[in-house]
């Protein structure tokens, strides 16, 4: 089977045997990572530009390894100490890259559709590492597999995404993500950080975090930034975690078994408590770990996939 | 076609449908011209007819316009021409080229140019380069200085200078003391007002309209509440002051019901849309596509449709292109980045014929009231008619070709549109301005 598909944009549209093909070759992946040596030749000869407009750290990182444990050849961009500060276009920075000749561009850009505008300049794959608030699709892909591993199986899993959602793409990416695999998703945040009409996307939304976390297996806790306060969007970052901040004694709605998941990086003592965050329930480093393999999945998929594989 | 003098006439326009919304006048007929005046209007011993059955040869001075409509030369007021400042995107000369093309006789032009026109210099200088203009152009000048919404322009000096209304469109007046000040000098002087009506604080970073497409994504609203909420405050205060007041593209289903609810009360309120706001929803942003980003943002189903409602009942009295030309490098960018505008002035006509003529949402006369008539009464123009002694402005329109808008073969110097590949019915075959023929459909 193939993923039919040059890029990786986003979630929306992405139909369930796409979805488990990528999430069933993130498992041999991982099993690759278990190995005590973590590299195989399968992206020998490809190269890839990892074009990273936006600061990140586990993203970043976790598409490095996986395409050095694939024995890619990459290339690292920063926007900061690039052309892009003496005026450079978008356009003309990655038509110059490909020149080149690369294979596939990882993008991480603050403007949503940035990817799909790269996809459309260049014949590379393009790979969107999160677009402003639109989509991360990895991300959700990372998150998806990390329950799937946990529960075996995605069908009919409580899902409660706590936050931001505003200004949240791995909020966009999970919904697309986990409504195509059958998972029941609900949102819930203060009414000035949840986007028009959310609820056409299939979640049903709260502003009272303990309805929305009475009887869910997950909690997916967002990153809430200091910067909502200023904005007008929120009257303190101190009534925020009196709300919505996730506490222990908030877990008792929930179902037993219960998983308490975060993309990172985490505010501790804001959106959630440290007992929380690094309790037993927590996932928060196994989405971390399983980010590699799922990248790796991915790149492994867009290039070509299913010929050098053991 | 040569010009013979005759005491009569220099051509004869022949066999058309003759639209003319100001006088009700729908039939075929003969136009005939001379100079820059037509000077007759027969509907009864046809030319052409008569013509052919004597199989006369001499019809140079006859332009076959059967099975076209010939109606009142179209007048767009809602233009911006890029000059000064910007003369790579367009310039007054191409500007006016591309306008004839579309069918229109008549632009006017908006001040947000760098310098903006906010002084009689200014408008002078535009004056000077419309003399080699295709089509006539008239100015709107400024309301504050500079578009700051601060201090009033020299309204006075402007409409000496020949200024047609005032605007500081792109921007609102913010300040409501400084609108009312502005409403009150302009009643002074008879001066039309049109607004831009955005509130600032609530449009702020946006970049689309605010509704689910953008919740999916994940780009900036911008809530019709924006619009809505200035368009009640103008209306106020053109009220309290007693003065006429012109509301340029309406996009908001909520800003439709408060023009209706205005007129009901005999305010002197018009209104403006632009194609784009009837054709097009913010679906349309779904690729990304940045020459679908416009200000006010494309809206959705639901705006369109009372739109539509607006125009059929007449709350909505013009169609106005909001031509905003925009370079290939501006626009060729990040949706985040790319500057808000779209060109219009050559698919207005073939959009209004099908969308709205097509689909029977306006007949013949009621369309071409809104490109012509309409405007030409709101800002007291002489021309928009089609009567003896009047100005010989007109347009002559091919009804049933079929074309694909091809930005490529467009005369406007920017191709930022979003109808690329589009197919519409129904083109302008011909344009006369002041009884010259500017553009002719090859």
């Amino acid at each position: 089977m193939e993923l039919k598909s040059k890029n990786l944009l986003g979630l929306e549209g992405m139909k369930k045997e796409q979805i488990e093909l990528i999430l069933d070759t993130t498992e041999t992946f991982k099993e690759i990572l278990m190995r005590p040596i973590r590299k195989v030749p399968t992206l020998r000869g490809v190269t890839i530009v990892n074009l990273f407009y936006e600061p990140s750290t586990r993203t970043r990182i976790s598409f490095e390894l996986a395409e050095k444990r694939l024995s890619a050849e990459l290339v690292n961009f920063s926007a900061n100490t690039s052309s892009v500060q003496k005026g450079e276009t978008l356009k003309d920075t990655v038509k110059n890259i490909e020149a080149m000749k690369i294979d596939i561009v990882v993008v991480r850009h603050p403007s949503p559709g940035a990817p799909h505008f790269i996809a459309n300049c260049v014949d590379s794959s393009v790979i969107n590492a999160g677009d402003g608030a639109h989509e991360h699709p990895t991300q959700a892909l990372l998150d998806l597999f990390t329950l799937r591993e946990k529960y075996k199986r995605l069908k009919g899993l409580k899902v409660a995404i706590v936050g931001d959602i505003l200004h949240s793409r791995v909020a966009r990416s999970n919904i697309w993500g986990l409504t195509t695999m059958g998972a029941d998703v609900c949102v819930c945040g203060p009414s000035t950080l949840m986007p028009y009409e959310i609820e056409k996307m299939g979640v049903r939304v709260y502003s009272d975090l303990d309805k929305a976390l009475d009887g869910r297996d997950v909690v997916m806790v967002l990153r809430i930034q200091l910067e909502r306060q200023r904005s007008g969007l929120l009257p303190s970052l101190r009534e925020y975690t009196n709300t919505f901040g996730i506490t222990k004694e908030r877990l008792k709605r929930l179902n037993k078994g219960f998983t308490i998941m975060h993309p990172g990086p985490l505010n501790r003592g804001v959106e959630i408590t440290p007992e929380v965050a690094d309790g037993p329930y927590s996932v928060i480093l196994d989405q971390v770990t399983n980010g590699v393999a799922t990248r790796m999945a991915i790149l492994y998929l867009l290039s070509g996939g299913e010929k050098k594989l053991e | 076609m040569s010009r013979i003098s005759n005491p009569e006439y220099d051509y004869i326009i022949a066999c058309a449908r003759i639209i003319d919304p100001e006088s009700g006048l729908d039939k075929v007929g003969d136009i005939y011209i001379k100079g820059e005046k037509i000077v007759r209007i027969e509907t009864e011993k046809l030319v052409l007819k008569k013509k052919k059955s004597k199989k006369a040869n001499s019809v140079e001075r006859i332009i076959d316009a059967e099975g076209k409509i010939c109606c009142p030369g179209l007048i767009d007021i809602h233009t911006h021409l890029r000059e000064p400042g910007r003369e790579d995107e367009e310039t007054i000369y191409t500007g006016s080229q591309s306008a004839v093309a579309g069918g229109f006789s008549t632009i006017f032009c908006m001040p947000n140019t760098q310098p903006p026109i906010d002084d009689q210099e200014s408008v002078n200088f535009i004056y000077e380069k419309a003399k080699l203009a295709k089509c006539r152009v008239y100015p709107i000048a400024c309301i504050t200085v500079g578009r700051k919404g601060q201090q009033l322009t020299e309204m006075t000096d402007l409409k000496n200078a020949g200024a047609i209304g005032i605007s500081d469109d792109g921007n609102p007046v913010s300040d409501s003391r400084i609108l009312r000040h502005a409403l009150e000098y302009a009643k002074m002087l008879d001066l039309q007002v049109i607004s831009h009506c955005e509130d600032l604080n609530l449009s702020k970073d946006g970049v689309m309209h605010e509704g689910f497409v953008s919740t999916v994504l994940g780009l900036r609203g911008i809530p019709s509440l924006t619009e809505d909420v200035m368009v009640a405050r103008d209306i106020k205060l053109a009220e309290f002051v007693g003065v006429k007041l012109h509301i340029a593209h309406v996009s908001t289903s909520g800003s439709v019901e408060l023009i209706r609810q205005a007129k009901k009360r005999g305010l002197n309120i018009t209104s403006e849309v632009t194609p784009h706001h009837f054709t097009l929803t913010d679906e349309a942003i779904k690729s990304f596509d940045t020459s679908c980003k416009v200000n006010p943002p494309l809206g959705t189903k639901k705006d369109v449709e009372a739109i539509i409602k607006g125009l059929k009942d007449g709350t909505i009295d013009c169609i106005a292109t909001d031509h905003a030309p925009h370079s290939i490098e501006e626009k060729d960018v990040e949706f985040d980045s790319a500057p808000f505008g779209m060109i219009g002035l050559e698919t207005a006509l073939g959009l209004v014929i099908t969308e709205l003529v097509e689909k029977k949402h306006l007949s013949w006369i009621q369309a071409i009231a809104k490109l012509c008539t309409n405007p030409a009464k709101i800002f007291k123009l002489t021309q928009g008619k089609i009567k003896a002694g009047a100005p010989a402005d007109l347009t002559i329109i091919d009804p049933k070709i079929e074309w694909e808008v091809d930005p490529s073969k467009l005369k406007s110097k920017s191709k930022n549109t979003p109808f690329r590949g589009w197919k519409l019915k129904g083109r302008a075959w011909m344009t006369i301005v002041n009884g010259k023929i500017v553009h002719k459909l090859k």
